[in-house]
């Protein structure tokens, strides 16, 4: 079970949250879908980086706030490393 | 040549006192070079390998697991097996599968203990009434046996289940696989192992792959913990770790790794026979021969490789079991486990070619790899020695995701394991 820190309500039980797989995927802006290929299409909607280390993701407070965000966690150990609110880019991380 | 496991040869190895029995595989070192290397002991592993050593002639073939074999998700699933599914593709694989199953334990000379008990799907609303005849009739048009029931017929064959209309989800119908069952899940990977050693492949446990070695686009073998090991072909069958794997040999998957919880509980008298599932209640429970209710549900949300999830997970399929079972509400639940299982985002597999030359992979099951694992094994094992995919396999390869021929199983995968 996770403890989840959320930045606006402070730490809340996972049953909270709802989950929003990676983060920072960027959709491509109307001038880049104009020449994009087929294969960079399955990139960015089906290719994921799927770690075994820290993955950024994003979870919705659906049962509190409401609000979404960026989380830093483990897979292996499933420790928060951080949060972070959306927009913000990825912290970078001393590796473990 | 080993030994037939008969009546005869478990009587005469009684008489001295089961000191007699060979071994059932041996443990090699590692030969510089195989023809073929699977990466990964599971059993849609161990499967390919068995496979393409009896139906393809190529027995210079290493499995190469990093842990003990099975001890991954072969041993931690629910051990059901169907193939009820909706779309022509995978009623076709999974139904070449269940054949497989069908005469499995003669093949391998190994019990796998194929019990074909039945396998109903329930249908609590009316929505989920014409999903599921909508699926009982497409899976019928494939030849392929499933039935209606109506609540009488379910109460006379799981004369416990909940089906009155007092019932939090009352019981409208339900769709009955009679072919559909469960099976001994490590015993398919030891038969599997048995006879793949037999015939000559190198079992490698404990042997862990840590790099791929690729030149000008061809692999050349793979890194593993006891050295490099040269492979002309190598098939990736890791289920869980495949992202790791792909990352490793340079090329991205659309596959997200969560962990899937199970549990058994104590062992009572036999109550259950046959397998019984609710997709929206969200249980699948059967009894084992040893009388441990086994059930499951659904994954964690969350990506992880831990084996282990969250217990609320726990919580929701003990609330959705005793609400359809309410006289298993004081049983007491002896173990539970996870598994890290690979996803899809169509809920179906990836069987085929990689980006790589001469480098394959087997992956994405998701949830419901147990059921395909001859299948799996067989169709892979084809595709690898043929450097072609099989016919059933086709459908499959990763180019889906480019070309968009998804196949959508979310409805017969996604929930029922």
């Amino acid at each position: 079970m996770l403890l989840i820190s959320c930045p606006y309500c402070g730490p809340r039980d996972e049953h909270e949250f709802a989950y929003g797989h990676e983060a920072h995927i960027a959709r491509p802006t109307l001038e880049q879908q104009q020449t994009m290929s087929d294969a960079e299409w399955a990139d960015y909607l089906f290719m994921r980086k799927n770690p075994k280390g820290v993955h950024f993701e994003r979870w919705v407070h659906s049962r509190g706030c409401r609000q979404w965000f960026n989380v830093a966690r483990h897979t292996v150990t499933h420790e928060i490393v951080k949060v972070y609110k959306m927009g913000e880019p990825a912290p970078k991380l001393e590796q473990k | 040549m080993k030994q037939n496991y008969s009546i005869f040869s478990l009587v005469r190895n009684a008489l001295s006192y089961h000191q007699g029995w060979q071994e059932a595989w041996r443990s090699p070192a590692p030969k510089p070079e195989y023809d073929v290397i699977i990466i990964g002991g599971g059993g849609h592993g161990l499967a390919t390998a068995y496979y393409l050593a009896k139906e393809h002639g190529i027995t210079n073939v290493a499995v190469v697991e990093k842990g003990w074999i099975g001890g991954g998700n072969t041993g931690r699933n629910t051990t059901i097996v169907r193939s009820n599914y909706l779309w022509d593709e995978s009623a076709h694989l999974y139904e070449h599968s269940l054949k497989l199953f069908e005469g499995l334990s003669q093949d391998l000379n190994y019990n796998v203990m194929f019990s074909q008990r039945g396998l109903m799907n329930l249908a609590h609303t009316q929505h989920d009434m014409q999903a599921l005849r909508r699926r009982v009739y497409a899976i019928q048009l494939n030849g392929i046996d499933s039935e209606i029931l109506t609540p009488e017929q379910i109460k006379e064959m799981v004369p416990i289940l909940d089906c009155s209309s007092k019932a939090r989800y009352p019981i409208m119908g339900a769709s009955l696989q009679r072919r559909g069952g469960v099976a001994r899940h490590d015993a398919v990977a030891w038969g599997f192992a048995r006879k793949a050693d037999e015939r000559g492949v190198d079992i490698l446990q404990n042997t862990e792959v840590t790099g791929f070695k690729i030149v000008g686009g061809v692999v050349k073998g793979v890194e593993t913990t006891r050295g490099f090991i040269g492979g002309k072909k190598v098939g990736i069958v890791v289920a869980g770790h495949s992202g790791v794997m792909a990352g490793l040999a340079g090329f991205r998957l659309p596959v997200e790794s969560h962990p899937l919880q199970a549990l058994v509980s104590e062992p009572i008298k036999p109550i259950l026979n046959t397998v019984v599932m609710s997709p929206q209640v969200h249980v699948y429970v059967s009894q084992s021969d040893k009388g441990e209710l086994v059930l499951g549900a659904g994954i964690d949300a969350y990506t992880s490789y831990a084996q282990v999830g969250s217990p609320f997970i726990i919580e929701n399929q003990l609330n959705a079991l005793t609400d359809l079972f309410p006289c298993f509400g004081r049983l007491r639940m002896l173990r539970q486990w996870g598994g890290i299982v690979d996803t899809c985002p169509d809920a179906s597999p990836i069987i085929g070619k990689t980006p790589v030359e001469n480098l394959f992979i087997n992956c994405g099951w998701g949830t419901g790899g147990f059921k395909a694992t001859p299948g799996s094994g067989n169709v892979f094992a084809h595709t690898i020695a043929r450097g072609e995919p099989h016919q059933l396999a086709q459908p499959f390869a990763l180019e889906r995701f480019t070309t968009g021929y998804l196949i959508d199983e979310h409805g017969a995968a996604g929930v029922a394991h």
